[in-house]
C-alpha cells in the first residue's frame, strides 16, 4: 500500500490581483520522484515555496508527513531539503565549513563521518579548503547538492537541479539523484524545463499551466495520450494551446 | 530553542569573520579612530570647559559607551545583511530554523563581533587618555546591558524593514542610530533641548543612560531611577521589537519576499 508524504489541498496563492497557483490539489506517495513541468511563471516556484513554508497560502493546506506545513514547520523541516541554482551557500567559507554549518543546523548526528562520505561520494574532497565562492558553476552545484544531502531528507524538492550545468555534470548530478532514491524511500519533486531529465528520473510528472495542474501521468501515458513522440512535444503542445 | 541551530548560525558568522582580515580590521578600525577623534576632542573640553573640568574624559567615556551601541546595532543588521548579500536568506529559511533561534543567534553573534571592535578601543584610552569605563564602577554592567539592549532593539526594528521591504530598507540600517542620536542627549545634558523635544527624548532610554553616566562622573552620585527607567523602557522596546520581527515574517512570508529576498 502506498501512502501520501505529500498532500496538497485546494492551494490558492493570490498577489493583489495575481493568481500564481489556482485550487492545487495533488498527492506525491513515499518513495516516488515527480516533476513540475510547466512554462516560466505558471507557478512551480509558488507551490515549491509554499511546500517550503516560505510562501502562506491563501487558502488550501499543505500536509507534509501527516503535518499542516502552517503549525509544523519546524518539525517538518528537518526531514527535507531543498535545491535551487537560484540561492547560494555563503561564498566566503569554505566548503567544510558550509557543510559544518548546516550539518549542525539540521542536528546530523556523526557529522564529520557524514562530510567526509558526502564530500568522496561527490568528488569534493580536494577541494574541502577551498572557498565556496572560488568553485565553477558545477563544482558549486555539487557542493549545494551536498548540503542538500546532509540531513538525508525524506523528501527533497530540486528546483531545476542541472540548469546551467553541462552536459557531463548534468549527467552526474542525475545519477547522484537516482542513487539517493535507490531504496525507494526518499520522496523527489523536480521542477525542471529539461524534458530528457524528467523522463530519465520521475516516475510520474505533473503539468501546470497558468497556475493550475492541467494534466498529470506517467510520461509514457502522457506522450501515448497526447499522441506526441515525446514528452517536449506534450509540453510544447500543452503550453502552446495545440490540438 | 535548540541550542545547535543558535550555535549552527553563530558558526557561520565566526567562520566569516575568521577568514578575513580585512573584515577584522573593519572591525577594529572603525571604533579606534572614534575613540582617538573624541580623544583628543575630550582633552581638549576637559582644559578649556568650566564644566567638564572636574572629570577627565566625561565625553570621551561617553563617545565609548555610544560607539559600543552603535556597533551593537550595526553588527545586528550586518549579520542579516551578509544573508542576504551573499544570496544564502532562503537556505537559512528552509532550514528548521526558529524564529526566535535566529534572534538568540544574531544577539549573541553581534556581542562577540562588538566587543572584536571595542574591547581595543576600550583599552587604548587608557594608556592614551587616562580614561577608563571603570570609573563608572558596578553601574558600568547595568549600563553597557541596556545599550547592548537598545542596540538589538533597534537592529530588529531594521531587520523587521528588510524582511518586510527587501533589500532597499539597507539604507535605514546604516541612518537609524544617526537619526536617534541628536534626542539621546549624549554629549549634552538633557536640559540643552527645548521642552518639547525633552518630552520626546524622555521616551528614548539613551538619556537615562548618559544622564546616569555624567551624574556618576561628575558628581559621584548613582542615581538607581535613572538605570531602572533605561532598563524598563528597553524591555518595552525590546518586546515590541521582535512582535514586529514576527509581523514582518509573517507579512513577508505571506507576500511571497523570503523566496528572492536577495534579488
Amino acid at each position: 500500500m502506498t501512502t501520501a508524504v505529500i498532500e496538497v489541498k485546494n492551494i490558492n496563492k493570490q498577489y493583489g490581483n495575481t493568481e500564481a497557483v489556482k485550487n492545487l490539489n495533488f498527492k506525491i506517495n513515499k518513495g516516488s520522484i515527480v516533476g513540475l513541468l510547466g512554462p516560466n511563471g505558471c507557478g512551480k516556484s509558488t507551490t515549491i515555496g509554499m511546500m517550503l513554508g516560505l510562501i502562506k497560502p491563501t487558502s488550501g493546506e499543505i500536509i507534509i508527513n501527516n503535518k499542516n506545513i502552517e503549525s509544523n514547520r519546524t518539525n517538518i523541516l528537518q526531514k527535507m531539503n531543498f535545491i535551487s541554482p537560484y540561492i547560494e551557500l555563503p561564498k566566503k567559507l569554505t566548503i567544510e565549513e558550509n557543510l559544518k554549518v548546516y550539518g549542525r543546523m539540521y542536528g546530523v548526528k556523526n557529522l564529520k563521518d557524514k562530510i567526509f562520505q558526502l564530500m568522496e561520494k561527490l568528488n569534493l574532497s580536494e577541494f574541502k579548503k577551498r572557498k565556496t565562492g572560488e568553485l565553477s558553476s558545477g563544482q558549486k552545484n555539487r557542493v549545494s547538492l551536498a548540503k542538500a544531502l546532509i540531513n538525508e531528507p525524506e523528501i527533497l524538492l530540486l528546483d531545476e537541479p542541472t540548469a546551467s550545468l553541462d552536459p557531463d555534470v548534468g549527467d552526474y548530478v542525475r545519477s547522484i539523484i537516482e542513487d539517493f532514491s535507490s531504496d525507494n524511500t526518499k520522496t523527489i519533486l523536480i521542477a525542471s524545463h529539461n524534458m530528457n531529465e524528467v523522463e530519465r528520473l520521475c516516475d510520474e510528472v505533473m503539468m501546470m499551466k497558468d497556475g493550475e495542474v492541467i494534466d498529470k501521468g506517467k510520461s509514457l501515458d502522457l506522450v501515448t495520450k497526447h499522441g506526441r513522440k515525446n514528452l517536449e512535444e506534450v509540453f510544447l503542445k500543452i503550453v502552446r494551446n495545440e490540438a | 530553542m535548540k541550542f545547535y541551530r543558535i550555535y549552527a548560525l553563530y558558526l557561520r558568522h565566526f567562520y566569516l569573520i575568521k577568514s578575513s582580515m580585512p573584515r577584522l580590521l573593519d572591525l577594529v578600525y572603525w571604533p579606534t579612530i572614534q575613540i582617538i577623534l573624541w580623544g583628543f576632542i575630550s582633552k581638549f573640553f576637559t582644559m578649556h570647559s568650566d564644566f567638564y573640568n572636574h572629570t577627565a574624559g566625561i565625553i570621551l567615556s561617553a563617545a565609548i559607551l555610544y560607539d559600543f551601541l552603535f556597533r551593537s546595532s550595526i553588527s545586528f543588521n550586518m549579520l542579516f545583511l551578509e544573508e542576504i548579500w551573499s544570496r544564502n536568506f532562503t537556505n537559512l529559511f528552509i532550514a528548521p530554523l526558529k524564529v526566535s533561534e535566529i534572534i538568540t543567534a544574531l544577539t549573541c553573534t553581534a556581542l562577540i563581533r562588538t566587543l572584536i571592535g571595542i574591547v581595543p578601543a576600550i583599552v587604548l584610552a587608557y594608556p592614551f587618555f587616562g580614561v577608563s569605563l571603570l570609573n563608572l564602577g558596578p553601574s558600568l554592567v547595568l549600563l553597557l546591558l541596556s545599550l547592548y539592549a537598545f542596540g538589538i532593539t533597534l537592529g530588529l526594528f531594521v531587520v523587521s524593514g528588510l524582511l518586510r521591504y527587501g533589500p532597499a530598507f539597507e539604507n535605514v540600517a546604516w541612518s537609524s542610530l544617526f537619526l536617534l542620536a541628536p534626542l539621546g542627549c549624549i554629549y549634552y545634558p538633557l536640559s540643552i533641548l527645548p521642552d518639547w523635544l525633552q518630552m520626546i527624548a524622555k521616551l528614548l532610554p539613551l538619556v537615562y543612560i548618559f544622564e546616569e553616566v555624567r551624574s556618576i562622573l561628575l558628581n559621584n552620585i548613582v542615581n538607581y531611577s535613572n538605570i531602572v527607567s533605561a532598563l524598563i523602557l528597553n524591555l518595552l522596546y525590546f518586546i515590541l521589537a521582535v512582535f514586529i520581527f514576527y509581523s514582518a515574517f509573517y507579512e513577508a512570508r505571506k507576500r511571497g519576499t523570503l523566496v528572492n529576498v536577495g534579488e
